[in-house]
């Protein structure tokens, strides 16, 4: 409405973002939340299981370095860089949202940003320091007590986190209380650090046990040792994993379970609640079995099995971030602003004038038959495009088509009229349509040429912006003029 | 042609307050900015060296040993080149919220393409570092490789430029068609131009103390090389770039657009440059003079040169401060007058509901099955459920099957979409009017 609106017409705008929070997700509680202490205590092993005259075992410490660099390349790159993309697809998707929160939590994130730039600077000297502190006794307990300071950062970073990912999903926050205390304080906070933390290790190890099998071979003692180690490790978190995992889930409230069926796939999902359920269950059992196996008999643990393994607790800890990432809707801030960036206290004035009016950029301030469905492209732009495309993932013709039964005739207006006014009562998923009954018009006109012309609906970073009339500096002008001369003519009113 | 003329569009800016006061939001985005951008200066110097010293090294096996250890610090170059970004990108969306937004959005593509194409040159540094012994016996792709990373960051820079040079216009808003339109305006070039020089002098410095630090065993990992020659070939890159940068900064300030020119900016990038002459003296004493008295006057040199980016670094913010007031004040006005009439409408809509309590029930029931079920169901056909006929051929004798299904429907039907469930949507007495209408409409 106020910034152009970058639209992907084939990926879905929401995926994007999806797409690069999983990755980062994945990544940093694999391989730095839960890794990290995992690294460093494998690194204790050494040196305590070390003959009395060496500082620790050579072949150990070799496996455990290589373990940290294969850690050290991934989160400085892909790890950085998705952190940085979240940002980035965030605000290109939806900047009314980001910018609102950054405005209220700029200290949290500054503070969070401190606590990145710790873990940055420690991870660097973590890794680079590790051959140099293999030299004397001294240098390698202090490169040990190094590794727990990281442990302790990289986990402080997530746990920040958390609470502004909390704090966008429980209701209510925003109006009473914007602050950043609020974050930890509510109700989602401690379940999903709970979840997180424990899960973050289990995923460490999982993919620690893999690591090894990449980086020994067959038959090596290091190696039998390393999966018993290790599967001990997974041993004692996966049960407080499973255990946050369920508290999460029931606390999650109500009103945003109601969103959950589609959070998962689509509608067709009517077994969600199941589904998940199976695939916690699943995903445990199999990880149970791993580190059951690699505890009693580490001899016969193959490298494909930890593999698969692997996939499944990444897809356990995936589906949970998929879910968080529908569950807010149709807010993108809870009762405050709805995902297609439009305030929910604004929406009497849209309704009064139309969005359109309001809209900065938008070539058809009003609607006319003529430019019906040129207005109803920037309707659609403005009201459905941050959740919808025309063409591509979760199509507007797909799902209109689709809730008709699949029959492909021409829709009926009236119909999705009628629909459209009313689609938040009976999908709460979406926000209410925003506009005026012109708008309606035209928005209904132009998806039914979508139907039959397969056009494809561009955004700013194709196609640019018009600049509408209405808000432009010459329409500024004039009315603050007219708001000047009213001044003056009641000026002179008085002094009459 | 009207086609032609765009207009200025004013839009509204988030309507909440900034969270600290605005100098000192400034202070943090001049600050943080400067550090970020040295780092950024050393990762992209610093590849560029490497490669340059690498393709040396195919002659003088001495270069290739440099190029080395130069490729030893862009890795912790570069990772602090991005977390120290954040504090800046951080502090900008907050101070310029809607100008940087709409240069993002009207850029988007190459945007965020920016996280993938940084992703690749990073793996690409990491690559090239760790397979030094590996293609020993093959450097021209070893070369390549680095060769890449280079291209790709020298593209980034362009893209933040354009970016930042684009949220200063927003006259030129309308006319944007996509980043290469964005990329052609006026000045992203020369300010280009300007920051590969700053990187080549300020990589110069780095690399000046960094072979010269006492506990670095230069001696050990060179054979001819002396530390010497070394420091006088960064002295001599710093002292290129920073007397380039006396050509082309002037282009930049000749190719900014008048609007953010004033006295005060002239002023600070005057003093910021005066101050340089004093660094570029020394290292020109430096070069020419004895081998041992290279080191003096480092220290001045260093200071010099960092006051001068600081004074630049602060004319940056001035232009964008005078370039965007204006406008900051419009939609400042502008914002408080769209709260107010936002502010109007909701009282208004909220006044007029007193009238719906005296209809009749069957009237209320119509109007609950119109704001609740209108939109799947009608009366005689199937819309998106079954229509009313349906309804009432299966409830007719069980009103309260009927309200015990729309408070939690199942799921019947082959090929329909789940109905939502109206639990606690409907009070017990909205259901029954829903329900009495339902069963009694003709
Ligand atoms: C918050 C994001 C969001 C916004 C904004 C949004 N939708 Fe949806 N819509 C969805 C989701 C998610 C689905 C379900 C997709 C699925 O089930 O696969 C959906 C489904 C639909 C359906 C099919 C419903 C059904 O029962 O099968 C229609 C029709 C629809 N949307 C129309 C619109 C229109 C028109 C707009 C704009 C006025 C809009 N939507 C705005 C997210 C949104
Ligand atoms: C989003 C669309 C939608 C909305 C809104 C909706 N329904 Fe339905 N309704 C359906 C669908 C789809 C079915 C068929 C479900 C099936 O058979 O699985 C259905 C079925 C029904 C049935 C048939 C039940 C049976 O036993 O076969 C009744 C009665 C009904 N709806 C009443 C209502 C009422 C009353 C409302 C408003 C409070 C309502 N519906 C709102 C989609 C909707």
């Amino acid at each position: 409405m106020d910034i152009p609106l970058f639209h992907l017409d084939w990926l879905n705008n929401r995926m994007l973002i999806a797409i690069i929070a999983t990755l980062h997700a994945l990544i940093n509680h694999s391989l730095a939340v839960g890794f990290m202490p995992l690294v460093t205590w494998l690194e204790n092993k050494g040196v305590v299981n070390s003959n009395p005259h060496e500082i620790t075992d050579p072949k150990w410490d070799k496996m455990v370095y290589k373990m940290m660099w294969t850690a050290f390349i991934i989160t400085t790159t892909i790890g950085a860089m998705t952190g940085v993309g979240i940002w980035f697809s965030v605000s290109l998707v939806s900047p009314n949202s980001i910018a609102s929160l950054i405005r209220v939590f700029y200290f949290a994130w500054f503070v969070e940003w401190l606590v990145f730039v710790t873990e940055v600077v420690l991870i660097l000297i973590y890794f680079l320091t590790w051959k140099n502190a293999n030299k004397t006794l001294k240098a390698k307990t202090r490169h040990i007590k190094f590794g727990w300071y990281l442990s302790v950062f990289s986990w402080v970073t997530m746990a920040i986190i958390v609470s502004i990912l909390g704090f966008m999903m429980d209701p209510g926050n925003w109006n009473n209380e914007q602050s950043l205390i609020n974050g930890f304080t509510n109700p989602l906070y401690l379940p999903q650090l709970l979840y997180r933390t424990p899960l973050a290790m289990v995923l460490a190890g999982t993919l620690g046990l893999f690591l090894v099998s990449v980086f020994t071979n067959k038959g090596d003692t290091i190696r039998i040792k390393a999966f018993r180690y290790i599967g001990k490790w997974i041993l004692c978190w996966l049960p407080f994993a499973v255990a946050g995992a369920v508290y999460y889930f029931n606390v999650i409230p109500k009103t945003m379970l109601a969103n959950l069926q589609v959070a998962i796939g689509t509608q067709s999902f009517q077994q969600w609640y199941d589904i998940m359920w199976k695939v916690i269950v699943g995903s445990s059992i199999i990880i149970l079995i791993t580190a059951i196996i690699t505890v009693w008999k580490p001899q016969i643990m193959k490298s494909y099995f930890l593999a698969i393994t692997l996939v499944f607790a990444l897809g356990f800890m995936g589906l949970f971030e998929r879910v968080r990432e529908f569950i807010r809707k149709p807010y993108i801030i809870s009762e405050y602003m709805y995902s297609n960036l439009l305030r929910e206290e604004d929406y009497p004035l849209y309704k009064k004038d139309g969005i359109l009016k309001w809209a900065t950029y938008n070539s058809t301030p009003t609607v006319t038959n003529e430019n019906k469905v040129e207005a109803g492209r920037n309707v659609f732009m403005l009201a459905c495009s941050r959740c919808h495309t025309t063409q591509g993932i979760n199509s507007i013709t797909y799902v209109f088509d689709r809730m008709y039964g699949n029959t492909g005739k021409p829709f009926k207006e009236d119909m999705m009229k009628s629909y459209i006014k009313n689609m938040h009562k009976s999908r709460e998923y979406m926000p209410p349509f925003p506009g005026n009954d012109l708008e309606l018009d035209a928005l209904v006109a132009y998806i039914k040429q979508l139907q039959v012309t397969n056009e494809v609906l561009e955004g700013a970073q194709e196609v640019g912006v018009a600049i509408n009339k209405d808000q432009s500096v010459e329409a500024f002008k004039s009315q603050f003029a007219n708001k000047e001369t009213q001044n003056e003519s009641q000026n002179n009113l008085v002094k009459k | 042609m009207l086609l032609l003329q765009t207009s200025i569009p004013v839009p509204k800016d988030i309507p909440l307050p900034f969270p600290a006061p605005e100098w000192f939001l400034v202070t943090i985005l001049i600050i943080s900015f400067l550090v970020h951008i040295v780092f950024v200066n050393l990762m992209l110097g610093g590849s560029l060296l490497t490669l340059w010293c690498q393709i040396k090294g195919i002659k003088n096996k001495e270069y290739d040993t440099l190029a080395h250890e130069i490729a030893k610090t862009i890795t912790v170059n570069k990772s602090l080149a991005v977390v120290m970004g954040i504090a800046p990108l951080l502090t900008i969306n907050t101070l310029y919220t809607v100008f940087f937004y709409t240069a993002n959005s009207l850029t988007g593509l190459m945007w965020i393409a920016i996280i993938p194409l940084v992703t690749v040159a990073f793996l690409l540094t990491y690559l090239h570092k760790y397979t030094w012994n590996t293609f020993s016996n093959n450097k021209p792709i070893h070369i390549l490789i680095i060769a890449f990373a280079c291209i790709i960051f020298m593209i980034i820079p362009l893209v933040f430029f354009t970016n930042v040079n684009l949220m200063l216009f927003p006259e030129k808003w309308g006319t944007i068609k996509g980043f290469m339109s964005a990329l052609l305006l006026p000045n992203v070039f020369p300010r280009y131009l300007h920051f590969i020089f700053a990187s080549l002098a300020v990589t110069g410095l780095f690399l000046f103390w960094y072979v010269g630090r006492k506990n670095y065993d230069f001696e050990s990992i060179f054979n001819q090389l002396t530390r010497y020659e070394v420091k006088k070939k960064a002295y001599s890159l710093v002292l290129a770039a920073s007397v380039s940068q006396f050509i082309i900064g002037p282009i930049v300030l000749l190719t900014l657009p008048s609007k953010g020119l004033g006295w005060n900016l002239i002023l600070v990038i005057f003093t910021g440059a005066i101050i340089s002459l004093p660094a570029i003296f020394y290292m020109y004493k430096a070069i020419v003079g004895k081998p041992e008295n290279i080191n003096k006057n480092f220290k001045i040199v260093v200071i010099c040169l960092t006051i001068t980016v600081v004074f630049m670094g602060s004319g940056r913010h001035i232009y964008r401060a005078n370039a965007l007031n204006p406008h900051i004040k419009m939609i400042s006005e502008k914002t408080q007058s769209f709260i107010k009439e936002s502010e109007i409408a909701r009282q208004e809509s909220a006044k007029p509901q007193t009238a719906v309590s005296d209809k009749t029930d069957s009237n209320k029931g119509l109007e609950i099955f119109e704001q609740n079920c209108a939109a799947c169901h009608a009366k005689d056909e199937k819309v998106v459920g079954p229509p009313i006929r349906e309804m009432q051929t299966i409830y007719s004798n069980n009103p309260s099957g009927l309200k015990a299904w729309i408070k939690a429907p199942g799921k019947k039907r082959e090929g329909y979409p789940q109905m939502p469930a109206f639990a606690n949507k409907l009070s017990d007495s909205e259901l029954n009017q829903l329900s009495n209408y339902i069963l009694t409409i003709k």
